[in-house]
């Protein structure tokens, strides 16, 4: 019986009563004390939680969804209109989060929606788009991630939008994203005004189809850019992938000029192109946005599993999903970012936490990352030390450690993969989010950044839901 | 002008020992009445309720109540600073480190992998804990109590899937190597192991081996249900597998609780496989009793069983004719309501050795059993739900002491002491001015306490027992001599 008559144990754990440690240290064993407190939840959640826990499947059930998870690889095949990539129709727009009417949307998603009404002709003016869109006239909201999709911030998505097209070659999967547009007054952050519009005619029109010949040919000549590589590598050069993606935008630059001063368009378009997304830091973000996605759509649908495959908001609701219990959400009114404001703004200004990026925490990166990007520290508010230590929580309510991901400060040591809904009931401790926060009234745009949490319950819903299908 | 405060904490979360070790030292401030720092559990709240505060509605498991009663509020004010005090002087001890502690027995193994866990958390919580170790390949000890029965067998099979022993739930008693976990006596090295699905049953055992001559090996707990149909022995299996295979082992003890007699013959049968030499002390009517087990161990290994000790009055006085038994150890209980049976008739217990004698004792301290023999398990589930175990807090039966002698129908009381690691630091020392307080013009009135304790104990053997004789109890080493006892003093008498 694995050593256990052999001779005094080497050293033992203890949770619960002291008491019990103190009897042990009296008899000079080595005690190892856990810190032990009540579940979120309390105890209410005690019956779930052992119900979980001694689903025989559990354990296999995980190593099989962490096992895809972490074997997801991403490769850019393509750029195109969403409506080509997803079949995106005409009056239907794809937003982040969980599912949302107009009626409980927030102020960011609500101007990003009338900005994209606008865009798509469907509105001659933001008044007239909020009207219609207020009748629901015509017009249909739907979650990017039912769709293979991801949307930073509101994440809104219109048939005419270009995105990138990320393929998964071990497992098949395909995801897309929006091509990023910018920082400041951005679609994305809720505003709608003219400028917005005009940059957004100019993705449709330039951007998006000389990225798509650059990308096709690079793909005909060496092969797909293979973005989990870059990925891993800008890790070690400074980013977390979330809140900062200055690094891997420069290695996305860098792959593809040759291709663009290849293609025989208009000098000055090109260099347009370039100058886009040099200047924009985030211009990255969505390409790894839609490769995390497909690693964690790869993880989906292992009965007993209990593994977290994505935490997206709405601006209202967050919401998560779990590998065991196929596609249902388990929301909970979205918490508010705390962080730095741009300018003027202040706490007041923020709307609650938005977006599908998040799903870059859920794939171990992010905020999961954060020691990986000691420059971003300091602006999500804290000394390289609060970095290391939010990384190292993050052990402790995830199912491995990412293999492709590592972290130097760490040694190396994989990025924290795979959260476990269970470990974060027991634990009390949430996933760490790096996020933009947008201004809570349509039109305004970004206004800070910071850090933010899920509600806690959406994990102890999750937790009800896979007790229920225990066995 | 007296001053009564009752605050509700919420978000804070202490176990039920630092809370009693709080509560007593609040107590014990200058013009502090009354104090009870507790979680509210509904038994706590039960008790709080009887001490005379009201609380506020919708008071539960996960809120801290603080209740003073003082002088004036100045008293108060010292009372709630010394409340303070024994709750953060704690979590001080605790983070001394600077990595953060772990919070689940998983994180803990993950960083430190140790071959086994004991387990102490309430029990709705104790499954996620146990399933850890097991999963990473520790043993556990589970000494939590209110764990349902399908999690404790779901927690074997996996246990036995690993190839790892689980002891418990409800496990008090465990030595392993020498180390003592959990309730513990200090016994020398030797020849037997003892497989108890029992802790004080286990703990009587020891003490009686000791004090013939015979030392311990290891003693694996199982938890109280082991041996139960549902259960089906699945910890005892493993167990007499491991022991057979273990070179210093010459001769195992089976003891538990009355058990179900289907499981005991798989085992024997299983121990007759193994051509493993085991003494059976499997309590129940008709079988002997534990004295007797270890007086047969004792034999086998050419040892001589002495007179087992008592001290004490020879005689106890004047007795009345209702027995009342306060027992900590269920198994204590069990033998003492065995032996006793035998020279009285039916006992009533909240542990009842048949479903038609049944005493209900939910509402803490105010049952009342009239002029029946009863006895009590204080350890018992119902009792214990978010409180200490009475070898650690033993204030809910010291208080029904003084309620039974009170009682002129009660003729004796029979009261067990357990020392040993993980026991209070000196029982006798509250024990005995309550004896001494319940004799007190009770003339009609014998106290008997059977004490279970091994000379190197922590507590000092030859002290607490020279205390309690002090006290006017006759003290026994066995238990089942105590019973016998207790229940001479009584017999013969007719109800008045």
């Amino acid at each position: 019986m694995r050593g256990l008559l052999d001779g005094a144990p080497s050293s033992v754990v203890t949770v619960g009563v002291d008491l019990l440690a103190q009897a042990l240290d009296d008899q000079a064993v080595a005690v190892d004390r856990v810190d032990w407190r009540p579940p979120l939840g309390g105890d209410a959640v005690a019956g779930h939680l052992s119900a979980v826990l001694a689903d025989a499947r559990r354990d296999a059930a995980n190593r099989t969804a962490l096992d895809r998870l972490l074997g997801a690889e991403a490769e850019l095949v393509d750029v195109v209109p969403a409506s080509e990539a997803l079949g995106l129709q005409r009056g239907t727009f794809l937003h982040a989060g969980p599912p949302i009417t107009w009626e409980r949307a927030s102020g960011p998603l609500r101007g990003a929606l009338m900005g994209a009404m606008v865009l798509e002709g469907l509105a001659s003016s933001p008044e007239d788009a909020e009207s219609r869109l207020a009748d629901a006239n015509g017009v249909t909201l739907d979650p990017c991630h039912h769709h293979h999709a991801v949307g930073p911030m509101a994440g809104v998505v219109s048939p005419s939008m270009w995105g990138f097209v990320l393929r998964d070659p071990v497992h098949g999967g395909m995801a897309f994203c929006t091509l990023n547009e910018g920082l400041g007054k951005v679609l994305r952050y809720g505003a709608y005004g003219p400028e917005v519009i005009e940059r957004l005619q100019w993705m449709a029109r330039v951007l998006g189809p000389l990225l798509q010949q650059a990308v096709r040919r690079r793909v005909d000549t060496t092969g797909p850019v293979d973005v989990r590589s870059i990925i891993a590598q800008m890790l070690q050069m400074g980013d977390e992938g979330h809140n900062r993606n200055r690094a891997g935008t420069m290695m996305l630059v860098r792959e593809l000029v040759p291709e663009l001063l290849e293609l025989g368009a208009p000098s000055g378009d090109v260099s347009d192109v370039v100058r886009f997304c040099n200047g924009n830091d985030h211009f990255f973000l969505n390409l790894v946005m839609p490769a995390c996605k497909l690693a964690l759509d790869a993880a989906r649908d292992v009965p007993g599993s209990t593994m977290v495959v994505a935490m997206a908001r709405n601006g209202t609701d967050f919401g998560i999903q779990v590998s065991g219990t196929g596609s249902q959400w388990f929301t909970a009114p979205a918490n508010t970012p705390d962080g730095l404001f741009l300018g003027d703004f202040g706490p007041d200004d923020a709307n609650p936490d938005i977006g599908d990026s998040a799903i870059t925490e859920t794939g171990g990166i992010g905020g999961f990352a954060m020691a990986a990007a000691p420059a971003i520290v300091r602006f999500v508010g804290g000394e390289a030390d609060d970095a290391i230590a939010t990384t190292r929580r993050m052990y402790d309510i995830t199912l491995g450690e990412h293999p492709a991901y590592q972290v130097p400060v760490l040694g190396f040591r994989g990025t924290p993969t795979g959260i476990d809904v269970t470990a974060v009931v027991r634990t009390g401790v949430l996933p760490v989010i790096n996020t933009g926060m947008a201004g809570r009234v349509a039109g305004t745009g970004q206004v800070g950044a910071g850090l933010v949490s899920p509600p806690e319950a959406c994990f102890t819903q999750a937790l009800d839901a896979l007790a229920a299908r225990a066995r | 002008m007296s001053h009564e405060h009752v605050e509700v904490r919420t978000g804070t979360y202490h176990d039920s020992v630092t809370l009693m070790q709080a509560s007593r030292s609040v107590a014990s401030v200058d013009g502090v009445v009354a104090a009870q720092v507790a979680m509210g559990t509904p038994l706590n709240v039960d008790v709080l309720q009887g001490m005379g505060f009201s609380l506020p509605a919708g008071v539960g498991a996960s809120d801290l109540v603080v209740a003073l009663r003082t002088d004036d509020e100045a008293a108060l004010a010292a009372g709630l600073a010394a409340v303070d005090a024994a709750l953060t002087s704690r979590s001080e001890g605790t983070s001394a480190s600077t990595a953060e502690p772990p919070r689940t027995t998983g994180i803990a193994l993950r960083r430190n992998a140790s071959p086994l866990a004991v387990v102490s958390v309430p029990g709705p919580f104790a499954l996620a804990e146990a399933m850890d170790a097991v999963a990473a390949g520790s043993s556990v000890m589970v000494f939590s109590d209110n764990v349902t029965v399908a999690e404790e067998v779901a927690l074997k099979d996996a246990a036995a899937a690993q190839d790892v022993l689980v002891m418990g739930p409800d496990c008090g008693t465990a030595v392993v190597g020498g180390v003592g976990l959990g309730f513990a006596n200090v016994v020398e090295p030797g020849p037997v192991s003892i497989v108890a699905a029992s802790g004080t049953g286990a703990q009587q055992l020891m003490a009686l081996l000791a004090h013939g001559g015979v030392g311990v090996r290891h003693c694996l707990g199982l938890g109280g249900r082991d041996l139960s149909a549902a259960v089906g022995g699945r910890s005892a299996r493993q167990a007499l597998t491991a022991l057979a295979a273990d070179p210093g082992t010459e001769l195992v003890v089976v003891v538990s609780k009355p058990a179900d007699p289907d499981v005991v013959s798989a085992l024997e049968h299983q121990a007759a496989e193994l051509d493993l030499a085991v003494e059976w002390a499997t309590l129940g009517p008709g079988r002997p009793d534990l004295t007797s087990a270890a007086e047969r161990v004792i034999e086998r290994l050419g040892g001589h069983t002495r007179l087992w000790p008592s001290w004490g009055p020879e005689q106890p006085r004047s007795p009345g004719h209702a027995l009342r038994g306060l027992f900590c150890g269920g198994t204590l209980c069990d033998e003492a309501m065995l032996v006793a049976g035998e020279l009285l008739g039916p006992i009533r217990s909240n542990i009842p050795l048949s479903s038609d004698l049944a005493l209900d004792v939910s509402g803490a301290g105010r049952w009342d059993a009239g002029s029946d023999h009863a006895m009590v398990d204080f350890g018992d589930d119902a009792l214990t739900r978010g409180r200490a175990h009475p070898m650690i807090d033993p204030s809910l039966r010291d208080e029904r002491l003084a309620i039974e002698a009170a009682d002129p129908r009660v003729g004796a009381i029979l009261l067990d002491v357990v020392l040993g690691h993980g026991a209070h630091p000196d029982p006798a020392a509250e024990l005995g001015p309550a004896i001494e307080a319940a004799l007190d013009g009770a003339s009609q009135l014998a106290v008997v306490v059977s004490l279970t304790g091994t000379p190197a104990d922590p507590q000092g053997f030859g002290r607490q027992a020279a205390r309690l004789a002090e006290a006017g109890a006759q003290v026994h080493l066995s238990n089942a001599a105590a019973a016998r006892a207790a229940a001479e003093a009584v017999r013969t008498k007719e109800p008045s």
